[in-house]
C-alpha cells in the first residue's frame, strides 16, 4: 500500500492526520456547506447583507417549500425523471445489443465500429447542435420531452457502447463458444447467457447516465424553450433570473436538483465508480 | 449430422457444405448476419442523431443562413470571416487557457487520493464526500462560485475586507474572469481524477511497493519509480477527462458570465452557442463554423486518445 499506512507512523502523525482530515473535508466543502446555510437563513438576512454568515433565524422548512410553492420547481423536477429514467433504459438497452454484436462476433467492421461509438461520444455537442436543433424542430420533437430524450439516449449510446463491449470481452469467450456447439440460438444466447453476467455493467451504467443526462445543462438550453419540458438544471437558472436575490430560495432549489444524483451515487456507489473508471475496479 | 455442426460453428467450410444444407440462409449466414441486427438499434440512433450532424454542420458552414429562410452558399466566407474575428480569438486564446490551467486537476487529484488513500476509521464516508463536487450539477456549482466571487457579500470579499483591501470583482473583471471561471470548474474535475487515482492506488500491487522499499525507494522515489507506472491507466484516464472537459467547458461559462465582460471569458463552445442562438442572432452557418474548428482541435485529441486505445487493443 501506498502512501505507508498510518498506523505504522508515530502516534504524534497519526494525530495530526486524523485532526486534518475532518479540517480538510470542511476546506474542500466549504462551498458547499455555505450555499445551505444561504438555504436556510430568511430573506431579511440577504438583504443586510448577511449572506454566508451565521443565519439569524433558521428556516429550512419554509425555504425548502417556499421553492415549490413559489415556482416551477415540481414541474422542472417532474420533466427530469421523464427525461433522465427513458434515456437511460434506452441506451443501456441498445448498448447491450450493441456491445455484445462488437465483442462476441469477428468481423472485419468490429474494430472500427467501436471506435466510432468511441470516437462520437468524445466530440464536442456544439458540432451537433445545430442539425440536432434543426431535426427537433422539423419532426415537432422541439420543446418536448422526447426530443430529449432521444438525442440523450442516442449520444449516450457510444459511452454506453464502449462500456459494454469491454465488460462483454472480458467474459469468457468458451462459454458462449460451446452454447453454439450445444446448438443454443444467437438471441438465446444473448438473452439468457451475457445478459444476466453483465447486470453488474448494466447497474454501472445506469447510475452514471442517469447522473449524466440529469445534469445536462447544454441540450435542454438548446432543445427547449417553455416550461413545459424544461428539466431542473435550466429550470435552476430560470429561478435565479425570476427570484432575483432571493438568494436563499435560488440555493435551496440548487441544493434540491443535487439530491437525485447524489442519492444515487451514495446508494449505488460501487457500481458509480466502476462506470467512471472504465471497469478498473474489477481487478 | 456432423456436416451440420461445422457449417454453424464455423464460417470457412460453409462453400463445400452448400449443396448438403437444407436450412435457411439466414440459419446458414446467422454468424455473419447476426452482429449487424444487435447492431442496428444503436447504429441507427447513433448515425441520426451524432455522425450525420457532424457533416451537416461542416455543411452549414458553408452557408450563411438564419436558421428559417433560405440558405445562401457562401463558400469559404465564413471561414474567412473567423481569421478577422477578435471575439474568436478571445475564444480560442481562452480555450488554451482552460486546457493548460484545467491540468492541474491531474496531478491536484493524485495529491488528493494519495492523501486519502489510509485506512482509517470511516476512510469510505471521507473518500464518498471527498467525491461529492463531482456528482453536482455545474450549474449549481456555477452558482455557488458566482456568489463566492461576489465582491460585496461573497466569501473572496469578506477575506480581502478582513484584510482591509478592496475586494475585486472577479467575474467582473477581463483579467480575472477566465481564472475564476477555471478554478471552480477545478473543483468537481479534481474530484473526479481523485476517483479515478483512488481506484488507481488500490490496484497497485503490494509486492511491488514492498520490493521497492527492500530497494530503500521511499516518499517521492517510491512515487516516481514504482507507483507512476502502475497508474498509468488511471493518468491517461484522468489527462482524457479533462482535456474533454476543459473543451466541452460551457455551463459554467453560460451561468457565471455569459462570456461576459466583453467577450472576456469566451470560449468556443460558448461563442458558437451565442452566435447561432441567442438574441445576438441567429447565425447559424457562422456559429457552425465555429463549431467545425472546436470539432477539429478535439478530433486531434480524439485520435491520439484512440490511437493509444487501440495499440492497448492489439496487445491484448
Amino acid at each position: 500500500m501506498f502512501p505507508r499506512p498510518i498506523e505504522k507512523a508515530t502516534p504524534a502523525v497519526q494525530t495530526t492526520y486524523k485532526t486534518f482530515l475532518p479540517v480538510a473535508l470542511f476546506i474542500w466543502l466549504l462551498p458547499l456547506l455555505a450555499i445551505f446555510m444561504t438555504s436556510i437563513r430568511p430573506a431579511a438576512d440577504i438583504n443586510s447583507g448577511n449572506v454566508f454568515g451565521w443565519p439569524s433565524d433558521f428556516l429550512l422548512i419554509e425555504n425548502y417549500t417556499a421553492v415549490f410553492t413559489q415556482s416551477e420547481a415540481a414541474r422542472y423536477f417532474l420533466n427530469s425523471v421523464y427525461i433522465t429514467v427513458p434515456t437511460v433504459i434506452i441506451s443501456v438497452a441498445l448498448a447491450c445489443l450493441a456491445g455484445y454484436a462488437l465483442a462476441v462476433y469477428r468481423f472485419r467492421a468490429a474494430i472500427p465500429l467501436f471506435f466510432v461509438f468511441v470516437a462520437g461520444n468524445f466530440v464536442p455537442f456544439q458540432i451537433l447542435m445545430v442539425p440536432v436543433r434543426d431535426l427537433s424542430v422539423q419532426t415537432g420533437l422541439y420543446d418536448t420531452v422526447t426530443g430529449l430524450v432521444l438525442f440523450h439516449a442516442a449520444f449516450q449510446t457510444g459511452f454506453c457502447t464502449l462500456f459494454m463491449r469491454n465488460f462483454i470481452k472480458a467474459l469468457p469467450y468458451e462459454l458462449i463458444e460451446s452454447a453454439r456447439i450445444e446448438g443454443v440460438g444467437e438471441f438465446q444466447i444473448f438473452w439468457y447467457l451475457v445478459l444476466p453476467l453483465v447486470r453488474p455493467a448494466i447497474a454501472a451504467l445506469a447510475v452514471l447516465i442517469f447522473t449524466f443526462v440529469w445534469n445536462d445543462f447544454f441540450w435542454a438550453t438548446v432543445l427547449t424553450q417553455g416550461e413545459a419540458s424544461k428539466p431542473i438544471t435550466a429550470g435552476v437558472r430560470a429561478l435565479n433570473g425570476q427570484f432575483v436575490s432571493q438568494w436563499h430560495l435560488v440555493s435551496a432549489a440548487s441544493l434540491l436538483a443535487a439530491v437525485p444524483p447524489v442519492a444515487m451515487f451514495f446508494l449505488m456507489q460501487k457500481h458509480f465508480i466502476a462506470g467512471l473508471t472504465l471497469g478498473a475496479t474489477k481487478g | 449430422m456432423n456436416t451440420d455442426i461445422s457449417a454453424s460453428t464455423s464460417s470457412a467450410s460453409l462453400g463445400a457444405d452448400v449443396q448438403l444444407d437444407k436450412r435457411s440462409w439466414f440459419q446458414r449466414n446467422k454468424l455473419q448476419v447476426a452482429p449487424w441486427i444487435f447492431l442496428a438499434p444503436a447504429m441507427l440512433f447513433f448515425v441520426v442523431y451524432v455522425i450525420a450532424p457532424i457533416f451537416q454542420s461542416m455543411w452549414y458552414s458553408f452557408y450563411e443562413w438564419d436558421g428559417i429562410g433560405e440558405k445562401v452558399w457562401i463558400g469559404l466566407d465564413n471561414y474567412r470571416e473567423l481569421t478577422d474575428d477578435d471575439r474568436f480569438y478571445t475564444s480560442l486564446w481562452n480555450n488554451l487557457l482552460w486546457l493548460v490551467l484545467y491540468m492541474l486537476a491531474v496531478p491536484a487529484g493524485l495529491f488528493i487520493a494519495l492523501f486519502l488513500n489510509q485506512t482509517v476509521t470511516g476512510m469510505r464516508i471521507y473518500k464518498s464526500l471527498f467525491f461529492f463536487p463531482f456528482v453536482i450539477s455545474q450549474v449549481v456549482v456555477g452558482l455557488i462560485f458566482t456568489w463566492f466571487y461576489n465582491p460585496n457579500f461573497g466569501i473572496v470579499g469578506k477575506v480581502w475586507m478582513f484584510f482591509g483591501a478592496d475586494p475585486p470583482s472577479i467575474l467582473g473583471d477581463e483579467r480575472f474572469v477566465t481564472y475564476g471561471i477555471i478554478f471552480a470548474g477545478l473543483w468537481p474535475q479534481i474530484a473526479y481524477c481523485m476517483i479515478l487515482y483512488l481506484t488507481g492506488l488500490n490496484n497497485v500491487s503490494p509486492d511491488q511497493v514492498e520490493a521497492g522499499r527492500l530497494d530503500g525507494a521511499r516518499g517521492w522515489k517510491m512515487l516516481r519509480h514504482v507507483i507512476l507506472p502502475q497508474l498509468w491507466p488511471a493518468t491517461f484516464l484522468a489527462i482524457v477527462v479533462t482535456v474533454i472537459g476543459a473543451l466541452r467547458s460551457f455551463d459554467m461559462i453560460a451561468i457565471m458570465t455569459q462570456g461576459g465582460p466583453y467577450g472576456s471569458s469566451n470560449v468556443l463552445s460558448y461563442y458558437m452557442f451565442e452566435t447561432a442562438l441567442s438574441e445576438y442572432g441567429f447565425r447559424m452557418g457562422y456559429g457552425s463554423s465555429i463549431a467545425v474548428v472546436l470539432f477539429f482541435i478535439m478530433l486531434f485529441f480524439i485520435s491520439y486518445f484512440l490511437w493509444v486505445m487501440y495499440k492497448d487493443e492489439r496487445e491484448a
